[in-house]
């Protein structure tokens, strides 16, 4: 099957969900931008941005139009041209109402000094803080899903430092193939923002992890990377979920985060390529984040497709160029199928942390009748964290709080493999969830702050 | 958009893993030993297996239909495999309401009292026939002779199993090199031909269904590798110590219910511990204990009781056998 020998991935639990990388061959298509657009000021981790322009206000592509709300938190820019009509609540991915910026798009005008064309910048001029303050000026989150901001990642706590870079190119949800295209196309770029990334973290080692269900991605970079000095392309084993921070962590450096730690505890930072193309683009050619790649895909969609899609163009605008919504659907998922979200409306804005739109059909939206749990063992052998998923769903069901958070529960990464395995379909996952956000609202009300 | 969507939190995605499926996969794993079963045994081996799985499957329906009053779950095949092992853990020339009262031990008691599938603590087959066992030791002892009673229903032909002949000989001082020559050879033992319990004399057919449950991942290695391994290993210490005395270990594997444990009821993933250390101290137990009821206790035959007797262990085994967690070893300070 695979040409690679001696695969490496992570040692313990995972599953192998079946692969629909239907969108796989599909080159990436810039997606026409509606008349209106509603950008939200909060799509990262960590504080809103705040608003800075009015109603009324013309604005450029590129243009903040809301400002860092702290330390946590990135500017937003105007992901398209026109006046901006509306500062109000609208429904977001989260199903809550929250700030977004409206704007009544009028053709496609630029901010000063936003480099366009396709060619490529590799020397880097500026220093170590210089892109770390740029990064957070324009705007760049970690695009794998977590939206993090990427400057916090590389300004690492006193006394802490990174001695490797990890590049996730993993993309071990199945039916998503926004980062397969973006390696492809986007090949040199990648590489250039992994050197820049590299230089603000002083390191000089970087690892590209891709599962070798991407050959061609596997290949095109290695050819890349020869000409660059300490990146390296290691193909993977596939086994969900490698793209899981400390799943590749461990896959790459065998090195384990301790629980209740972070990646830079043991040396590591980790981004993902479509950030690492964000870096290029906004340290090389002074582009803000204003667009991204997004996969539509699903068994029923007519074209399978990836779109780059300006921030705040609504989902169903995706779902209409992918050939329309299927008679058939019963859930529309904001990510894929084993850590998105299922959302009870398309008309929510694309945001920096949508990475794929995924229709499911009716028939495989239900859930199946749970039977009491045989004892099977398969949510424990799977479980990437080593974790007694069985175990921790009945803690939460009988209230024993304590003791779930001594068995760990708060180390659970929610990747899903427990309740993707278990034969009795018990919601495994829904439990522990619940368990988590008990036991996260007590240790708040404990903390003095 | 006027339909409404599913909202529902992940995974949106599942396995094709059903407890339908593990079950019938049991079955089918089964098969091989019962089709010897009815080569060795004839009809009176088919007439035990039918009588015992139509009652367990009747036990749990009436039990959770009237007496429970919740859906009944008998689709699940988790009752036919009740059946069927309790079938393969006695002769076959049981009397047929015997075996009924054998059945409703295993659901009624075993089983359905203590919440149905999934929450028993004891494998039910295995308690209804230490049941049986205790109840009527005649009637559980008196073994057909294989073959030879295959067109009888209820046969008057009986002999003793190896086992027992080894427990009465070295009681009365004979040398366990002579009572070799008094046995079947091994491979009759393998292949089973021998007097014993209608499931548990193949031992060929057994591992043929133990090699397709774990290769459908039904099962892991351990516990058989580790209960056959702790047998041939103990028995092998006997040996070594004095073979006047005591019998060798390939005899103490293939003969008695040794394969049909480890295979099919020691693995009873409701009643066995839940990682791969666990499950390899619950099989060595399974076959010191095994080896210690028949060499120094009264029964010739030991596995049902050790397999109960472990059962009873499993959860403080789990207790002591977690999986490694993720990032506790490797704390750093600082
Ligand atoms: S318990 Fe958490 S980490 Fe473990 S498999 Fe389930 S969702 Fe994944
Ligand atoms: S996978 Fe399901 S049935 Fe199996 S042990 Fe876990 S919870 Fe129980």
């Amino acid at each position: 099957m695979s040409v690679y020998k001696n695969l490496k991935t992570f040692p313990v639990g995972g599953i192998h969900p079946e692969d629909h990388k239907l969108s796989a061959a599909k080159a990436i298509e810039f997606l026409k931008i509606p008349d209106i657009i509603s950008i939200p000021v909060s799509q990262h981790l960590g504080a809103p941005a705040k608003p800075i322009v009015q109603i009324n206000d013309r604005v450029k592509v590129g243009q903040v139009i809301a400002e860092s709300g702290g330390y946590v938190s990135t500017n937003i820019h105007a992901s398209a041209s026109g006046i901006v009509s509306k500062i109000d609540n609208v429904m977001d991915a989260s199903g809550y109402k929250r700030l977004a910026i409206t704007i009544k798009v009028e053709g496609d005008d630029w901010f000063e000094g936003i480099e366009l064309s396709p060619d490529i910048k590799k020397e880097i001029i500026l220093s170590k803080e210089e892109i770390i303050a740029k990064l957070q000026k324009d705007g760049i989150v970690g695009l794998g899903g977590a939206t993090f901001p990427i400057h916090v990642k590389l300004t690492p706590p006193k006394g802490k430092i990174a001695d490797i870079l990890l590049i996730n190119g993993v993309e071990c949800e199945p039916f998503l193939t926004s980062d397969h295209r973006l390696m492809i196309e986007k090949g040199e770029e990648i590489l250039i923002g992994t050197q820049i990334i590299m230089q603000a973290l002083g390191v000089s080692e970087s690892l590209v992890g891709i599962e070798s269900n991407k050959p061609d991605a596997i290949e095109h970079l290695s050819k890349l990377a020869k000409n660059y000095n300490g990146i390296c392309i290691v193909p993977l084993k596939v086994q969900y979920p490698q793209g899981a921070e400390k799943q590749l962590i461990e896959a790459l450096t065998s090195r384990q985060v301790p629980i209740g730690g972070l990646p830079i505890d043991v040396g590591v930072v980790v981004q993902n390529v479509g950030t690492a193309f964000a870096v290029y683009e906004s340290i090389q050619k002074n582009k803000p984040l204003v667009e991204r790649v997004v996969t539509v895909t699903g068994k029923n969609v007519q074209n399978p497709s990836n779109f780059l899609v300006r921030f705040g163009v609504p989902i169903s605008n995706l779902i209409e160029a992918a050939g329309g919504l299927p008679n058939e659907t019963g859930k529309i998922i904001s990510g894929g199928p084993m850590m998105g979200k299922a959302l009870n409306t398309p008309d929510v804005p694309v945001t920096k942390g949508t990475s794929g739109i995924l229709l499911i059909s009716e028939a495989e939206s239900k859930r199946g009748e749970v039977l009491n749990c045989i004892r099977c063992a398969k949510c424990v052998g799977h479980c990437p964290l080593g974790l007694e998923p069985y175990l921790l769903m009945s803690l939460v069901e009988k209230g024993f709080y304590d003791q779930a958070q001594q068995e760990q529960i708060l180390n659970c990464c929610e990747c899903g493999s427990c309740a993707f395995t278990c034969p009795a379909d018990r919601p495994l996952l829904d439990y522990i969830r619940l368990g988590k956000s008990i036991i996260n609202q007590r240790l708040r009300e404990k903390s003095p702050k | 958009m006027n339909k409404k969507l599913v909202v529902s939190l992940s995974p949106h995605t599942y396995g094709k893993d059903s407890v339908t499926r593990i079950m019938y996969d049991v079955l089918i794993a089964l098969v091989p030993a019962f089709l010897v079963s009815i080569y060795m045994f004839g009809f009176g081996a088919l007439r035990v297996t039918l009588i015992a799985i139509f009652s367990s499957v009747l036990f749990e329906y009436l039990i959770q239909k009237f007496m429970l009053k919740v859906k009944p779950t008998i689709n699940d095949g988790s009752a036919i495999i009740t059946g069927l092992l309790l079938a393969f853990n006695v002769p076959s020339n049981l009397p047929w309401w015997m075996i009924i009262v054998g059945s409703f031990v295993a659901i009624g008691i075993a089983k359905m009292s203590f919440g149905g599938l999934g929450n028993n603590p004891f494998n039910p087959a295995l308690v209804g026939r230490v049941f049986l066992f205790v109840s009527f030791p005649v009637a559980m002892t008196s073994w057909p002779v294989p073959i030879v009673t295959r067109f009888k229903l209820i046969d008057a032909v009986t002999s003793a199993t190896p086992l027992s002949i080894v427990k009465e000989g070295l009681k009365n001082n004979i040398a366990a090199s002579e009572l070799a020559s008094k046995l079947p050879s091994y491979a009759d033992l393998f292949f089973g031909n021998l007097g014993g319990c209608i499931g548990e004399v193949s031992a060929l057919a057994l591992l043929l269904g133990g090699i397709y449950l774990i290769y459908r991942k039904v099962i892991s290695w351990h516990i058989p590798v580790a209960m056959i391994g702790a047998v041939a290993l103990f028995s092998g210490i006997l040996w070594g110590l004095n073979p006047e005395k005591y019998m060798d270990p390939m005899f103490q594997i293939l003969t008695g219910g040794v394969f049909l444990g480890a295979i099919f009821m020691a693995t009873d993933m409701v009643t066995s511990p839940m990682t791969p250390k666990g499950m390899i101290i619950f099989g060595i137990l399974i076959g010191l204990i095994t080896v210690v009821i028949r060499v120094f206790g009264a029964y010739p035959e030991g596995v049902s009781f050790a397999i109960l007797i472990m059962n009873a262990f499993v959860p403080l085994i789990d207790k002591f056998c977690k999986p490694q967690k993720y990032g506790v070893v490797k704390v750093k300070n600082g």
